[in-house]
């Protein structure tokens, strides 16, 4: 009897663990309730003592959006495709904020959870998942104001919208393997999240996100081409303008971003993940 | 997982026989390594890493130690700052790998190092609780489940959703405690004994851990009061710049550190 129940007991031999890649996975599953709290725990907070709350989450966007429209509309007039400018730049801006709040954010959170790491057992890549999660939710969120926009500019809403999932998925996995690979650098080093803030102000000018890419030269367009979020971001307004899932370059380019980014962060913050236990 | 063979197990669980092993340390080593210089910046660190100066000191927390703790024992651990307590009681919680040896812990582990992790004062006390609570690696179920618990042996039901910031320190680590200790762990982890609230609610928490021991939780406690050890304590281990200086019968270890 009291055998069975001693079998029964979880047993942690740290000379039987696995490969840390498949440990933290099975680990990241255990604790899947702690993921759905962290996540509750950031939406909530964020709007606990304001009026307006989650409504916030989706004015965000459209009223950068607004702006840029009321700016940038008339200058690129001469382009004629960009009669939906609004849809453009707002379609553009929340999958641009998605990864650029994900990242940034799961750097804050690992640099918190460090203190946490030292004083109880987390799985260590909760904290980027955290991060994610709470994108997600804002990203679904602001999808809302996006279709509001689509009808009243008069983009037809056409059964190709089914796959915004497909870019969205390619774009989470992305911005996790990069918060992985950041995440583990800001706790080394206190300058790598304001480094990476002026590095994501360069880099999203350099994305076609409120400027159509035809006003660059034709000579030099191919260099979108090595921009990952360049794909990433065709893919996601393609189903919106197109009414189509993007062409099969675009898809590929995104998927193998997003692919080896996520197996990349994955495989090298597990590996070293131990570490953050170590740092006195 | 389990590495024991069958028969091993056998021989433990026999009745009549000595308890079977709740935590086996196997020639644990622990190796910090510690920067020489702290280098903050990315900038710094590649300066330093192209004129080769990026130093780090090797320091060994913990030297082949080995132990073996049964179940149901109280057993402390004795030493000066620095000797290695807290390293030994992080890795039975498995917040620290060992850098060479085995570390074998069977049963599921209550560290009582931090009470309240990851507590946010903007959330509600039963915000908190299921925070905190999955935190320590409880199922959102299993929260539900011992909340009520929860609430009651804190005594907080009044303030319950009220934002934690408005709680008094004394609330908080009643709350904290509550969680902590909502159901029995099979291997309770005790960096000092807790002062938490007044007096009335320390009687209660001692209260809590005797129960516990009664029901055949095995502790380990590390502790600067010898009185306390001696109380407490069947087994003890004296630790001493990371090496097991003396293990066995608390009283004589105690001895043995005050003869040192």
């Amino acid at each position: 009897m009291q055998a069975e129940q001693s079998l029964a007991k979880p047993v942690y031999d740290s000379a039987a663990r696995r490969a840390p890649w498949v440990e933290e996975f099975s680990a990241l599953w255990r604790y899947r309730d702690l993921l759905a709290q962290l996540v509750a725990r950031n939406i909530k907070t964020r709007y606990k003592r304001s009026v307006l709350g989650i409504v916030w989450t989706m004015l965000n966007p459209l009223l950068m959006m607004l702006v840029l429209t009321g700016v940038f509309s008339g200058i690129f007039r001469f382009s004629l495709q960009f009669e939906f400018y609004a849809v453009y730049a707002l379609a553009g801006l929340i999958v641009w904020n998605f990864f650029a709040q994900t990242t940034s954010h799961a750097m804050s959170e690992l640099l918190w959870g460090s203190n946490l790491l030292h004083r109880i057992y987390v799985p260590r890549a909760i904290f980027a998942a955290t991060a994610l999660g709470t994108g997600l939710v804002n990203l679904l969120l602001s999808l809302v104001p996006l279709l509001v926009v689509m009808v009243i500019t008069g983009v037809p809403l056409r059964p190709s919208l089914l796959f915004l999932p497909v870019p969205i998925l390619l774009t989470a996995m992305f911005a996790l393997g990069m918060s992985l690979i950041l995440s583990r650098l800001a706790v080394y080093f206190a300058d790598v999240l304001e480094m990476y803030q002026i590095l994501l102000t360069v880099w999203m000018y350099l994305t076609p996100i409120v400027y159509p890419k035809e006003i660059i030269p034709v000579q030099h367009r191919w260099l979108f081409n090595l921009n990952p979020m360049y794909h990433l971001l065709e893919l996601f307004r393609a189903p919106i303008y197109v009414g189509w899932l993007a062409g099969p370059k675009t898809v590929a380019a995104a998927a193998a971003a997003a692919v080896v980014t996520l197996a990349v962060g994955w495989w090298t913050f597990t590996r070293k993940a131990d570490e953050l236990a170590y740092r006195v | 997982m389990n590495s024991l063979t069958a028969s091993e197990l056998r021989a433990e669980a026999g009745a009549g026989g000595p308890a079977p092993v709740a935590v086996r340390l196997e020639r644990v080593s622990v190796r910090y390594r510690v920067p020489r210089e702290r280098i903050n910046s990315i900038k710094e660190y590649a300066i330093r890493k192209l004129q080769r100066r990026v130093n780090h000191d090797e320091f060994e927390a913990l030297r082949e130690v080995s132990l073996e703790i049964r179940e149901g024992e109280v057993f402390g651990i004795i030493g000066r700052n620095g000797a290695g307590k807290s390293t030994l009681l992080k890795l039975v919680s498995r917040i620290l790998p060992p850098t060479r040896g085995r570390v074998w812990v069977r049963g599921r582990v209550a560290p009582m190092l931090e009470l309240g992790a990851g507590f946010h004062p903007e959330l509600s006390g039963r915000e908190n609780v299921f925070l905190n609570g999955t935190l320590l690696g409880f199922t959102h179920q299993r929260m539900r489940e011992l909340f009520d618990k929860i609430a009651d042996f804190a005594e907080l039901w009044d303030f319950i959703d009220a934002p934690l910031r408005t709680y008094s320190s004394g609330m908080t680590a009643r709350l904290g405690f509550a969680v902590a200790t909502a159901e029995r762990p099979d291997i309770l982890i005790v960096d000092e004994i807790l002062s938490v609230g007044d007096e009335a609610f320390q009687e209660k928490c001692q209260a809590r851990m005797l129960e516990f021991r009664e029901s055949g939780t095995t502790t380990l406690l590390v502790t600067h009061s010898m009185r306390l050890a001696e109380q407490m304590c069947n087994r003890a281990a004296w630790l001493d710049h990371g090496a097991v200086r003396a293990v066995g019968e608390t009283s004589k270890v105690i001895e043995r550190y005050h003869g040192a």
